[in-house]
Order: C-alpha cells, then structure tokens, then sequence
C-alpha cells in the first residue's frame, strides 16, 4: 500500500462517517420541521434535542476533518477545488451556520421555538446536501476548466448537467432514507411507539427512491465519464452486494423487527456502495487533471500526517466510544428519564 | 479599481471572518479554565455558590462556542476558498498542526457535550469536574495548534525552496519556529486574561442592576484575582514578543513604533501623528524603545531604512500596538487596585463609577485582541509568508468574492446580534436569585 492510498483511505472513510452522521442530523431537521407543517409536532422534537444536540459539534468536526485532511495530504486540490469552489462552499456554510445557530439560540439557549425558526433549520438541512453533493459531479470532469492555467467553474454546463442533478436527487433521497431508518431505530429504543410508526412510515417511503437515484447515476456516468463507468461495471460485485444489503434493511423495517440490525445493514450498504464508487474513481481527484499521485504533499509531511493519525485515532476511538455509551447506549438517556442538562 | 481585485477583496473577507472568529475563539479557550477554577473552589469549599456560577457559566458558554464552531468552519474553510495559491503552497510544510487540531477539535466537542448533559448524573461531583479537563486541554490545544500555524507565516521554517518548489520538508522544524513561544504564550495569556475581564464585567453589571445577592460578589473577586494574574502575564510576555519582533521581525516593530532610523538609545513613541517621517503630539518615553527590544537602554534598534520601500509594513499599525498596549497596562492597573482596594476593604470599589469600569474591562480586553491580531497580521504586509509569498501571488482568481463579502457580512451580524440577545434571555429569564431559590426548594435548576 503506498502512502497515496493511505492518505485517501483515511479521508474517504471520514467522508463516509461524515456522510452518515450528518445525513442523519440534516434528515432529522427535515422530519421535524415537516411534522410541525402537518401540524404533529413534538412527536419528533424530543428525540431531536436529546440525541442530536449534545453530538452535532461533533458531527461537525467530521466535515472539519475532512476539508483539513485533503489539503494536508493533497496541497493541489487547494488550487483546482479553492478557486472553483468558492460560491458553493459558501453557500454551504451560511446553510451549516442556519444549524449551529439553531442548536445555540434555539435548542440550548433561550428556547426560541420559532415557526419560521424550525422551517429554515429543516430547509436547510435539505439544501446542504444539495450544495455540497455537487462537488461529486465536479469531480468527474467537464465542468472545471483551465483558463490561462487558472481553474473556473463552468456554471452553465455544471446546471444543465442530468448528472449532477442526479446526484443532487441522490443525495436528498439517501439523506432522508438513512436518517428515517436511524431515527426509527433510535425512537423504538426510546419507547415512543408513535414516533416509532412515523419514522417506519418514512424509512419505507424513502427506500424505493434512494435506490432508484443510485442506479440513475451510473446510467447517466455512462455518458458522461465512460471511463469511471467502465471502471464501474468492472466492480459490478461490490454494487451487488451494496443492494443486497438495501434490501436486508427494507424487509427488516417493513416485518417491523431489529430496527438495529436494520440500521447496521444499512451502514453497510452505503459503506460498500461509497468505496466501490471511490475506487472506481482511482486514481482521479479531479478528471482529468488531478490524480492523487500527482497531487500528493511530500514523503516526510505525508509520514508526520500519518503519524498525527494514528495517534489521534487512539484519543478519538474511547472519547467517541464513551459519547455514544452515553448518549445512544443509555437507556435512561435515551428514553428520557433524565435531563442533566446544565 | 481596488474594489475588483480578487487579492482586496479577500483580504477584506479574511478580516471580516477571523475578527470575527477569534472574539469566540477567544472566549472558548478561556471560560473552560475560568469555570474549571469555580467548580474546583466549589468542590474545595463545600460552597453551592462557585458550583452555581460554573454551571451558569457553562451554560453560556454553550453558545458562544457552538457560534465559535460555525465561524471557525467558515474561516477554515476560506483559507482554501481565498487562498488557494498560499494553502497549496504552505501544505507542504505546516499542514501537521492543523491536522493535529482537528483532533483537538474533536476533544473538545465530545467532552463538551458530555460535561454539559451530564451535570448531576455523577454522585461524586468530582468525577463530573474531570470531564471538563478534556475541555479545556482540547480548546487550549486547539489554539496552541493554529497559533503555529500563524507563527510559521510569520517566520518561516523547514523548507528549502527550488524551482518553486518545496524540498527537504521538515514539518517538526516547521512547527517550531522561533515566533512560537512568545506567540503561544501570549494568545493563551491574553484569552484568559480577556474571559477574566468579561466574567467580571457581567457580575459587575448585576451589581449596578441592583442586585445584592452575595453571590456577585464572590463572583466579581473571583474573577478579578484571575484577571490580576493573566494581565501581569499578558504584559509580561508581550514584552518578550517585543523583544521577539526586534530580533526576527525588526520592519514590524520599526513600524509600529515609527522608528525610521536604526539608533541606539532609542526612545518609544506613544500615540501622535506623523506628518512626513516627522511625528507630532507624541509621548515618547527615552529609552523604553531600546528596552522594549533588548532589554538595555543603550541598545541599538534597526530602523526602517534598512528594509526595502516595498517590504516596508503600513505604518498605522502603530494605532493598533498603541490600543492594545494602553488597554494592557490600564487593565492590569486596574485590576491590581481592585484587589488591594477588596482585600484591604476600601468602599470606593462599591461606588458606580468604580462598578462602571469594571463592566468596561471586558469590552476592553476584546478591543485588545482584536487591535493585536490586526497589529500581527497587517504588521506582516506584503507578506502573506515573510520572505517567499506576497499577499497578492497567494489570492485566487474568483470574480465573486465581493458577494461573498456581502454574504457573510450578513450571517456575522446575524449571529453576533443573536448571541447578545440569546445570552442576555437567558440570563434575564433565570437570575440567580431565582435559581438559588428554586434549589433550596429542591427542585432543580432550570424552569422548564
Ligand atoms: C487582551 C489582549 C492583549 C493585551 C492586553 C496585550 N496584548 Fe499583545 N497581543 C495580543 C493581545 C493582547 C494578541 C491578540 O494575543 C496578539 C496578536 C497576535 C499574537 O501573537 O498575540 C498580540 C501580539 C503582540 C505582539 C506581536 C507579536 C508578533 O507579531 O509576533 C507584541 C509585541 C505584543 N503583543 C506586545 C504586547 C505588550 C507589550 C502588551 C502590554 C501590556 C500587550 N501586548 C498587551
Ligand atoms: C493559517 C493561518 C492564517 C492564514 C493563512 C492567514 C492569512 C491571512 C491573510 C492572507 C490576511 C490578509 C492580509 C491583510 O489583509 O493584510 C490575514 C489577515 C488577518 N488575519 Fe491572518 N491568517 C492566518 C492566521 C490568523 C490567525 C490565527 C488570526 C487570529 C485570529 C489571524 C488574524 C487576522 C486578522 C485580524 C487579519 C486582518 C488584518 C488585515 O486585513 O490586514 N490570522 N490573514
Ligand atoms: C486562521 C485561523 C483559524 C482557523 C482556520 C480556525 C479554524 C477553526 C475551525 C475549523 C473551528 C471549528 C471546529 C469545530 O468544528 O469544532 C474553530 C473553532 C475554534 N477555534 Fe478557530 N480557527 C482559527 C483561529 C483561531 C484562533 C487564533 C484561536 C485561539 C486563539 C482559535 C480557537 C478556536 C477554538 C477554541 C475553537 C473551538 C470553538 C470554540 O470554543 O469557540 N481559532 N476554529
């Protein structure tokens, strides 16, 4: 394994955490705001507050993470992606300070429970997807450009492109999905049968569409990018197993049993289906001028991240283990006995 | 024509977000230590009081935190967004510690969220108490760690540069450059001294409203010992980054202290205005330059005819070394009179005037930092990495950046508007009296 691999291994198993976390906070928003559209708030708002809000710093710090760990381990992607990137990174974090800014003033601080409050947090968790999923179509070419030898964002091939809308679509569709079978599984654990039935309700609605978009983007690779959708098809196995798993979640939600298992099929299958699509994309960071080989920082600076990583990881393992014992394992936590809040 | 320049505007957006940024950054790295002092009095002195004020502290905390979360995404990310050139470049080399303070990052987050939701869910208080260590070492650590970075900017290390590239990388040598240690220890000074002062400001304010209760006071003696003792040691170490500048910066403090000559026995200069090179309406105090610099009255100082017109820092930085310093020497002052006059039982600490400029200080303190970072950091104009990078080789080519300036402006007010309004309903909803009250009655803290 050579140090290049390493160095993506490590960021794309951070972006799949951060994928699952923070589908799962963004979804959740969602659900809570549209509860309280049709009128059935407070089924969801306890769930919400009790689970998410002591985690979403950390949820965030996976996203931090991420944007660090790329520029250290690869210093080009700075040039190509920080130039191209600066209206929709931006974007994006006005929409991630919309959710901090909710869990400060709303949730911790003085219990605004504003309508117009609860909405832009929902809103937001639906459009922070569709701000940052993008970067995926990006990726695969066609719509960074070099002008000069300086890089810009084509924005009209970029917003008439059927496959970044797809990934759009995908990525609202998979937000929505994982964070139901979660919040199902997190509710029943809880007790609370009613919201229990609702997330139930929509884990089911939300699978067919999840899926559907999945395979609609690589359809849409096949014209695009044919040498990422070669790429694919030769992986056609690890797609395979991804969709067996699909379906071990489907049917364990629909016989209304182990909603835990359910959740961990699902981890799964999106851990498949992300590192069959990361590996199909190997070596490019950026088609088709962007590869991790040429892009990598130097031997010793790749040496000491490494390093860095390993020990951090010794810091972070118990801490996270003693958080979700807490706050996810907890069955007085959970249910809701207690509040020690400060 | 400077308004369509890439390179001006993201300056200007980089001010916005770190001026911004660094007020809560700040404060996240000096409020865990300060409620860590009135948990642990509490513990030691059986007193329900100090265990009161950590846990209103903390709860305050929480907000500025989680906003001090959202805006250092913002900046984090900005520094790839503006200065794509300048991150591709510096990645090579000092990529380490902001890597590292990622895992700070995440210290801190998740002992935070475990100290905040698990107050009284311990039988032994203390065990509760050690959950907060982890947060204040993470948000210390996490400013150890980017204050390096700023260090590395400043004096630059561990890299040979060939054919504009980066060779013989040593990211530990990197890391240690010799502006750390003055630099590292004079932002943790300054951010305990400035959480000090704004605790005292706030229990100083009750006063004034008219409360009585006990409780403000020991609060306001508490927190006034403290911000004693980080003062005397923010000037303390601030005389050493002079004595810093003088040896590995000299053009930054030639030009803070308009000193256009290299001479010995110099003196320093204290406000006024320049008019050509001559200065007018100055205090200047013989001699203090030369101290300043290398602790001798005698020694020679470099001036700016040594450097280069077009490497030469702007000279208003001058104002900014002025504020910070005059707010420095005023607050230790201060707060020195403040303890003696407490512990000696003198009455005029209790009149308004008195109450008011306690309240003053921790405005104050925060002007301080921000006239110190923008004296470190346009102090190191043209540079953006002194010695091998201009600003203006190191900005990206967007078009958009003044709607992003726009943009962000908008959320920063947004937030700082809702942070104020946020803290002071809460505080406002839930005196202390009452809190105190409903205990005593067994029934817990919060109303809802
Ligand atoms: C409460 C805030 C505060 C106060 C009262 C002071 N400072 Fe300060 N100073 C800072 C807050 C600060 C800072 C924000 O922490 C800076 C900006 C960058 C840095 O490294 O620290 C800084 C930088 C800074 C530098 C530049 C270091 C460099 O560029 O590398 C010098 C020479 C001093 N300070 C000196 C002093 C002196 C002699 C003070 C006398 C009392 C003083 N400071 C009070
Ligand atoms: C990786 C670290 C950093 C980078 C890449 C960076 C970069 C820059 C750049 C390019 C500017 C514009 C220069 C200018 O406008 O004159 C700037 C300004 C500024 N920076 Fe830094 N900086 C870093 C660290 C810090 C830190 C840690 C602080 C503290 C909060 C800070 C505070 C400021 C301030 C207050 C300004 C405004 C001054 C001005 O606009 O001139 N910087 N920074
Ligand atoms: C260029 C300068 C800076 C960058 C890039 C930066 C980056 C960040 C980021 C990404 C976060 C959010 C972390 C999270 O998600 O939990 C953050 C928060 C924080 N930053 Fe900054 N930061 C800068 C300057 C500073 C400085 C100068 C200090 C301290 C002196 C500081 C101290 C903190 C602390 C303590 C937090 C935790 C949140 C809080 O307690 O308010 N940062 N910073």
């Amino acid at each position: 394994m050579t140090l290049e691999i390493i160095g993506i291994s490590v960021l794309w198993l951070f972006l799949f955490l951060y994928v699952i976390v923070a589908s799962i906070d963004f979804g959740a928003g969602f659900f809570n705001a549209y509860s309280s559209f049709v009128g059935k708030q407070h089924i969801l708002t306890g769930v919400i507050q009790r689970y998410l809000s002591p985690v979403w710093e950390v949820t965030n710090v996976f996203f931090v993470f991420f944007f660090v760990g790329i520029i250290g381990f690869f210093p080009q992607t700075a040039f190509y992606y920080g130039t191209t990137l600066l209206v929709p990174a931006s974007l994006a974090l006005i929409l991630l300070a919309i959710r901090g800014s909710y869990y400060a003033f709303a949730t911790y601080g003085a219990k605004i429970n504003h309508r117009g409050y609860i909405y832009m947090y929902g809103l937001s968790g639906l459009l922070l997807p569709a701000a940052l999923s993008p970067v995926l179509a990006m990726s695969e070419g066609g719509f960074i450009q070099l002008d000069n030898g300086q890089p810009y964002l084509d924005y009209w091939a970029l917003f008439t492109s059927p496959l970044m809308w797809s990934i759009v679509v995908l990525s609202l569709t998979a937000v929505l999905y994982i964070s139901s079978v979660f919040l199902t599984w997190y509710s029943s654990k809880a007790g609370d049968a009613k919201a229990t039935d609702l997330m139930r309700k929509y884990a089911l609605v939300w699978a067919a569409p999840a899926i559907v978009t999945a395979t609609g983007i690589i359809y849409e690779l096949r014209g695009h990018n044919p040498e990422h959708y070669a790429r694919i098809l030769d992986l056609w196995w690890a797609f395979a197993l991804s969709f067996l798993l699909f379906a071990g979640t489907v049917y364990l939600i629909w016989k209304k049993r182990h909603y835990g298992w359910a959740f961990i099929l699902l981890m799964g299958q999106f851990f498949t289906a992300f590192f069959a699509y990361g590996a199909s994309h190997y070596p490019y960071l950026l088609y088709p001028y962007l590869t991790i080989y040429d892009s990598f920082t130097n031997e010793a600076m790749a040496i000491a991240l490494i390093i860095a990583f390993i020990a951090g990881l010794f810091l972070l393992l118990p801490s996270l283990y003693l958080l979700f014992r807490l706050f996810l394992f907890d069955k007085d936590y959970v249910e809701g006995k207690s509040d020690y809040h400060a | 024509m400077e308004f369509q320049d890439p390179a001006f505007l993201s300056r200007i957006l980089t001010l916005l977000t770190l001026s911004f940024h660094i007020l809560y950054a700040t404060i996240g790295v000096g409020v865990p230590l300060m409620i860590m002092i009135a948990q642990w009095v509490g513990i030691k002195k059986k007193d329900e009081h100090y265990i009161l004020m950590a846990r209103r502290w903390a709860r305050g905390f929480v907000i500025t935190v989680a906003v001090g979360v959202v805006t250092g995404t913002a900046i984090g990310l900005q520094l790839s967004l503006l200065w794509p050139n300048f991150m591709q470049l510096a990645g090579n080399v000092i990529a380490l510690p902001l890597f590292m303070e990622v895992f700070a990052f995440f210290f801190e987050a998740i002992f935070l969220g475990i100290y905040l939701y698990t107050w009284d869910r311990f039988e032994d208080q203390r065990k509760h108490f050690l959950l907060l260590i982890p947060v204040a070492l993470g948000a210390a650590a996490s400013s150890v760690f980017i204050t390096i970075v700023n260090a590395f900017m400043n004096q630059p290390q561990g890299f040979e540069i060939l054919n504009g590239e980066m060779v013989n990388v040593s990211p530990l040598l990197a890391m240690f450059s010799p502006a750390v240690p003055t630099k590292v220890a004079h932002v943790m000074a300054t951010a305990f001294m400035t959480s000090a002062f704004l605790l005292a400001s706030i229990a100083a304010f009750r006063m004034l409203r008219g409360s009585t209760h006990i409780y403000h006071k020991k609060a306001l003696f508490l927190t006034m010992k403290l911000a004693l003792v980080f003062s005397v040691a923010t000037a303390l170490i601030g005389d050493f980054s002079g004595k810093y500048l003088a040896e590995y910066q000299p053009e930054k403090l030639a030009a803070a202290e308009w000193h256009f000559e290299t001479e010995e026995d110099a003196g320093l200069v204290m406000f006024g205005v320049l008019d050509g090179e001559e200065v007018k309406y100055a205090i200047k105090i013989p001699y203090a330059l030369s101290i300043l610099a290398h602790s001798n009255p005698f020694a020679e100082v470099t001036g700016l005819n040594e450097f280069p017109e077009d490497e030469i820092p702007p000279l208003w930085i001058h104002y900014l070394f002025d504020t910070m310093v005059t707010i420095g020497m005023w607050l230790a002052f201060f707060s020195f009179v403040y303890v003696v006059a407490a512990w000696r039982n003198w009455s005029f600490i209790r009149t308004k005037w008195f109450r008011w400029l306690t309240v003053a200080g921790g405005p104050l303190a925060l002007v301080a930092i921000e006239a110190g970072w923008w004296f470190t950091e346009v102090g190191r104009q043209p540079w953006i990495l002194r010695g091998h990078m201009k600003i203006d080789e190191a900005a990206t080519t967007s078009g958009h950046v003044d709607l992003m300036i726009v943009l962000f402006a908008g959320l920063y007010l947004i937030l700082g508007i809702g942070t104020v309004v946020v803290l002071s309903r809460m505080y406002r909803r839930n005196p202390v009296e009452k809190e105190l009250a409903a205990r005593e009655n067994g029934k817990g803290g919060e109303e809802e």
